[in-house]
């Protein structure tokens, strides 16, 4: 239980996804303009890895170590979650339209997101068993919904404030990024 | 032959997927902590870049126009795998500090952008050299942030330390020293106004469109086709209103003459009916 607790913890916020690994930089600056679709984007990727992370782990243990076959892990992780993402989006639409109406437009753009593959990867190299992986993949994605989230709430506050010609756009929202990852750093200590 | 030379030039410089296009974020500030790894990563990619540009042109009249892009991610998925166990048997060390972000070329911009908006409709040899062009680019975007990084962070070039100790400044290897000298390096592109996807006006020039405001980055590659349908919207939009603005001055100006001819009736009969008076 205790070693569940610290890979929450460690996957959550003192390695977060984002900010101290840079995996899923491009939805991070792409989609956190406000804080709305920021919270749609975290919530559609939580519900993708952790689907992701309980897909992935019995396919490689399964099928692709017994066939000598684990060297081609990039290729059938790849694909999985490209497939498995239409499926989502497929039994969405059909089962739950109110959850396919808020999440339903992030859902496409997951597929190339590398937070997915990176934590299915990780969790493979890390060794770790089952419910640890699904752990680790679920809290991984909860850190990701809290980067995007705080970053959409800075921008919209700043949107507004005075900023040197040259830093607006892209600059000042990776400095803000900077400080924020700096913040993170904090929680190395936990 | 003037083709390739325009391809290498345009990936290199005009398109350069790291400074002017923005592209493959995730491994530019994850493994340019030091020069050396941020040139192994650049060759690395360009290895793959070059390798599924070619075999992409190959094969663009085989793979069905609807399932291309899981396609064109089995052959890159493929390439990505041979490279990855290549740098494991061969350059150890290389894949040790690379580490899982070897397999994750495979969701790299570049190459789909790449093979969607170029290989899949050029011949292969212009398509092989523009995968070289844009890896090239890419290796010399990585390779000068982590000399950037490396010399601020670790007074060192390539594992050459030059600066005591004393005077390291260890923030910029870490993570958010990444997004800070990027955050710098824009800034500066800004300042001297040079062509960056985010300063861009004529932003139809470059294949992603230059909307940063509203780009989904890696996902962009598989979502061309939305954002292009978007674009068109959004120009045909634009020019209803220029046309009815064109109208609407149009009749504005005629109701003004009208109005004009009225007055000048009305002057022109009050002046007779003076003279009448007269």
């Amino acid at each position: 239980m205790g070693e569940l607790f610290g890979i929450m913890i460690s996957s959550m916020l003192v390695s977060n996804v984002v900010l101290s690994q840079f995996l899923g930089i491009c939805p991070f600056l792409g989609v956190s303009k406000k804080v709305g679709t920021a919270v749609g984007m975290g919530a559609a990727v939580t519900f993708v890895i952790a689907i992701a992370c309980a897909i992935t782990y019995p396919i490689y243990y399964a099928i692709l170590v017994p066939l000598g076959l684990d060297y081609l892990q990039t290729i059938a992780f790849i694909l999985i979650i490209a497939a498995l993402v239409q499926f989502v989006e497929m039994a969405l639409k059909k089962y739950m339209p109110a959850l396919h109406a808020s999440l339903g437009v992030y859902l496409p753009l997951i597929t190339t997101n590398c937070a997915v593959l990176g934590v299915a990867i990780n969790n493979i190299t890390d060794g770790y068993n089952f419910v640890k992986s699904l752990v680790c993949g679920i809290f991984t994605a909860i850190g990701f919904l809290i980067a995007i989230t705080i970053l959409a709430g800075i921008r919209e506050r700043i949107e507004h404030n005075n900023i040197p010609e040259s830093f607006k756009g892209t600059p000042i929202v990776l400095i803000t990024a900077s400080l924020m990852a700096i913040a993170f750093c904090g929680f190395a200590g936990l | 032959m003037n083709t390739c030379i325009e391809r290498l030039k345009n990936g290199i410089i005009t398109e350069n997927p790291t400074f002017v296009m923005m592209l493959g974020m995730c491994p530019t500030l994850a493994v340019t902590s030091t020069a050396i790894n941020g040139l192994g990563m650049g060759l690395t990619t360009t290895v793959v870049l070059v390798m599924s540009n070619l075999f992409i042109s190959l094969l663009r009249r085989v793979i069905p126009d609807t399932v291309r892009i899981p396609a064109f991610i089995v052959i890159v998925a493929s390439f990505v795998t041979v490279i990855q166990l290549l740098l494991k048997g061969f350059i150890p060390s290389l894949d040790q500090s690379l580490g899982v972000y070897i397999p994750l070329i495979v969701v790299n911009c570049i190459i789909l952008g790449r093979a969607e908006a170029y290989a899949s409709k050029n011949p292969p040899l212009a398509s092989l050299f523009d995968g070289l062009g844009m890896g090239l680019g890419f290796t010399l975007g990585l390779t000068c942030i982590g000399i950037c990084r490396e010399v601020i962070g670790a007074g060192s070039i390539f594992g050459i330390t030059f600066i005591p100790e004393d005077y390291h400044i260890t923030f910029f290897v870490l993570a958010p020293g990444a997004f800070l000298v990027l955050a710098f390096l824009t800034a500066l592109q800004n300042k001297l106004k040079m062509p960056s996807a985010t300063n861009r006006t004529d932003a139809d020039g470059i294949s992603c469109g230059g909307d940063c405001a509203g780009c989904i980055g890696c996902s962009g590659a598989a979502n061309k086709g939305m954002i292009e349908a978007e674009r068109v919207a959004a120009k045909a939009a634009k020019a209803q209103a220029a046309k009815e603005a064109a109208a609407k001055a149009k009749a504005a100006k005629e109701a003004k003459a009208a109005e004009a001819a009225k007055q000048n009736e009305a002057a022109g009969s009050s002046d007779a009916l003076g003279k009448k008076e007269d």
